[in-house]
């Protein structure tokens, strides 16, 4: 970068021939080679050199214009996934596991109502089968062929009807007084509980999977862009220098015009991604990751209480693995201590009052539902089915059931799921505001830069004249 | 010998064994069928015989022992619960002498009684919501004579796993539940004498080409509950069937109706409710095994024990129109042969 020699006199012709000029063969040379050979000879005056210089300078300038619009494009896209397609389908595929797992505890509470199935259980019932089918088929428009979550969303799509085929059954089976309708409700249950529930969460997990990997793009450092700022910065400054060395002269009014729209882009691309990771960090922390641990709580909420229901459903038809206990009840011991965990990360997770607030609603309807059960139990294995089954499914004498601590547990979820997706939409959104205005403005400003570049250069030249 | 008669005379048990009995088992069977049934009837006789007759010494009056109203078996598949003891069907002789726990139940005014509540003719809630079936019948007979009222009973739905602890602590006073008496059950419970006989049958849809428990089972799908006798039959002996395991004996008939197995191996008293569920099965072949069901009572109701026994003395008695056969044929008719006689009870001192 030092620069030893003074500037030749103007219009000085070259100091020395180049070696191995062609003198002697007429032999044709390449394009390239005219090329290097015509700049190697240009570069040999300052007018030449300058040219150079100032060719090289724009080339600088807009090349991290180039660098930063493809970067932050990406990440621009990146974001904009997140918020309008990779996290609406994970939102989805929540919801089509929430549906199913919804869609089985109402099956079994409808059924244990007999007869006198209430219509809102029924409609219950039908309108998740509904919600799971319609988001299926979107979701299927969403996969690509050889996608792990099309693999899921055909599983999904063979068993659901099969499903609701036993349901069906056991229903019709039922009405009639038969004991064969509870196996039929037991076999559709394991059907929910060993196939569809399992390939749901899977697409859910595929899905939140993609999410986190739009996610990561849309955070990741544009390194190409801050290094080619770095070096049109470097650039400028050092021609700047030698212009000064050369000239006296301090300022070349485009050369500093061209440093300050480098610069303003480079901060601006600092700081814009900076302020763009800083609110994709808290879409993920405060809401995605809330939003997972309150999906798998109402799941083990809703679980759980499938379980219960099953649990007078099939009175002691099915033992535990260790032969002693009752199957569903053990279920519904193994779910509840799920939901307590998830609840408890929940708490922890929530980052604000109105984030805790319906959490710890949900916590106090837990414990509720876990002494009503205990009580409902109790009656059960002293044989008092009779006694049991209000307490579980509530009727007009009984409002304190079980089954109305769930619904409480049921609705504070939620709401907490609201909130968590309201918070993580806004955050989401904050981030890929971050972003906005920098890729056109980049552009413009390395435009702007390097016709800067290139006018601070040719006043220079000017003066060759 | 002693062995032997526990296994009613085949030796082929799930339970742990000495290995010379299978020895001498795979032997009887390799005599031929009949020679084997033979052989173990004459050590049974002379295994119940021969203990009972040092213990009671006293003569007249019925014999202790009395053979079985109608032994119907398939040769060669012989199969019962792996016994080890002695004559588990015989209870205490029957009596109406009031005893503590009888004067307990009269002053509470309920009798309270543990009951099946989905098990399909046998104990379950009918369309009214009513409980019904065979066992309820008789918990009906045992609340009037005690209480003079069919309906003081209160009872108590209970799961199978509950039916010895429910007894135990006390929470119910009987048990009729399609309760199978057995040695280790004698353990902790008492019994009354046999009021069913029941055992390992074939129900497969009409029209299946399967026969019974025998070669015709070869490459069919053939469901059967996890841990029931049917299982360690099937284990023993397959036919080359293809085994279903199922938590519950009715989960079969839903495989059934699916179309996901070709044929069900129950107690054909469970068999009768689900062929009651659907009148296109029927049961196939003769039973394979022979167990009982008694009603089970708290080890130390002595005076329940002759009392229950008493009413089912009464319960047989009558002939084709005894509250035993009417209640049968309201029950099993069209889904289980037609009743000779109910079984013969057997009876033990002390």
């Amino acid at each position: 970068m030092v620069v030893t020699s003074r500037a030749p006199a103007p219009g000085g012709g070259p100091a020395a021939p180049p070696a191995g000029s062609p003198a002697a063969a007429p032999r044709r040379v390449s394009a390239w080679a005219e090329g290097v050979d015509q700049l190697r000879r240009a570069a040999v005056t300052e007018p030449g050199r300058l040219r150079i210089i100032g060719a090289a300078l724009a080339a600088a300038v807009l090349l991290f214009g180039v660098v930063t619009v493809w970067e932050i494009s990406g990440r621009v896209a990146a974001a904009d996934d997140v918020v309008s397609r990779s996290q609406p389908l994970s939102a989805d595929a929540a919801s089509i596991y929430r549906s199913l797992a919804d869609a089985d505890t109402a099956s079994s509470s409808g059924f244990l109502a007999g007869a006198q199935e209430p219509r809102e259980v029924r409609q219950r019932y039908e309108k998740d089968i509904a919600n799971a089918s319609r988001l299926l088929v979107s979701a299927a428009a969403n996969a690509a062929a050889g996608d792990s979550s099309r693999k899921e969303i055909t599983l999904l799509g063979e068993q659901l009807p099969r499903y609701t085929g036993l349901i069906e059954q056991a229903r019709a089976t039922n009405r009639q007084g038969l004991p064969l309708g509870g196996a039929y409700l037991r076999y559709a249950n394991e059907q929910m509980s060993t196939v569809l529930l399992p390939a749901a969460q899977r697409l859910y997990e595929a899905e939140t999977g993609r999410l986190y990997t739009d996610y990561d793009d849309a955070r990741s450092w544009p390194l190409a862009a801050l290094a080619a700022g770095v070096l049109a910065l470097a650039a400028l400054g050092w021609a700047q220098r030698r212009n000064y060395h050369r000239t006296n002269r301090v300022f070349n009014h485009g050369l500093v015009a061209a440093t300050g729209a480098a610069l303003v882009v480079l901060l601006w691309l600092a700081v814009g991604q900076s302020f763009a990771r800083a609110d994709l960090n808290e879409a993920r922390t405060d809401g995605q990751e809330s939003l997972k641990v309150l999906n798998d709580a109402r799941i083990a909420s809703l679980q759980a209480r499938a379980n219960e229901n099953l649990t007078l459903i099939a009175r002691g038809a099915v033992l535990a693995e260790d032969k002693k206990s009752d199957k569903y009840d053990v279920d519904f011991t193994t779910n509840m201590k799920q939901l307590d965990d998830g609840l408890a990360r929940a708490l922890r997770l929530a980052d604000d009052d109105s984030g805790r607030s319906p959490v710890a609603r949900a916590a106090g309807g837990v414990a509720q539902w876990k002494q009503r059960h205990a009580a409902a139990r109790e009656s059960d294995l002293k044989g008092d089915y009779e006694g049991a089954l209000p307490q579980v499914i509530g009727d007009a004498d009984h409002k304190e059931s079980s089954g109305a601590s769930f619904d409480t547990v049921d609705a504070s979820l939620e709401q907490a799921v609201a909130h968590e997706q309201k918070e993580f939409t806004r955050a989401a959104r904050g981030g890929l505001g971050a972003l906005g205005g920098l890729v056109t403005g980049a552009a413009a400003l390395a435009v702007v830069g390097a016709a800067a570049a290139l006018l601070g250069i040719g006043r220079r030249l000017s003066e060759y004249r | 010998m002693r062995t032997v008669r526990g296994r009613r005379g085949t030796g082929e048990g799930d339970g742990p064994g000495p290995s010379g009995v299978r020895r001498l088992a795979a032997r009887l069977r390799g005599w031929g069928g009949v020679t084997a049934m033979a052989a173990a009837c004459a050590l049974t006789a002379a295994a119940v015989l021969l203990p009972l007759a040092q213990a009671a010494p006293e003569t007249g009056g019925p014999p202790a022992v009395r053979p079985p109203a109608s032994v119907q078996v398939a040769p060669d598949a012989l199969w019962g619960p792996g016994d080890t003891c002695e004559n588990p069907e015989a209870s205490l002789r029957p009596s109406t002498v009031d005893g503590p726990t009888i004067e307990r139940i009269r002053s509470a005014g309920k009798l309270v009684a543990g009951v099946d509540q989905n098990s399909f003719k046998w104990g379950y809630r009918n369309p009214d919501g009513h409980l019904d079936g065979f066992d309820i019948a008789l918990v009906k007979a045992i609340a009037k004579d005690i209480l003079g009222d069919e309906s003081k009973v209160i009872y108590r739905a209970i799961p199978t796993s509950q039916r010895i602890p429910a007894l135990q602590a006390g929470r119910v006073d009987v048990v009729v539940r399609t309760m199978t008496i057995n040695c280790k059950r004698l353990e902790d419970v008492a019994f009354s004498t046999a009021y069913f006989e029941a055992g390992q049958q074939v129900l497969v849809p009409k029209g299946s080409t399967i026969t019974g428990y025998d070669a015709s089972l070869k490459g069919r799908k053939i469901c059967f509950a996890a841990g029931s006798t049917a299982e360690a039959a099937l284990t023993s002996r397959s036919y080359g069937s293809v085994p279903v395991t199922v938590p519950n004996q009715l989960d079969c008939l839903v495989r059934l109706q699916l179309g996901e197995v070709d044929g069900i191996i129950t107690d054909n008293a469970l068999a009768a409710g689900q062929a009651a569920q659907d009148p296109s099965v029927q049961l196939v072949g003769s039973p394979f095994t022979k167990e009982f069901y008694g009603v089970a009572m708290n080890k130390d109701a002595t005076d329940l024990v002759r009392r229950v026994n008493k009413v089912l003395e009464n319960y047989r008695a009558g002939g084709n129109d005894s509250p035993w056969m009417v209640a049968y044929r309201a029950h099993f008719e069209g889904v289980l042969p037609k009743a000779v006689a109910p079984p013969e009870p057997k009876y033990r001192d002390g």
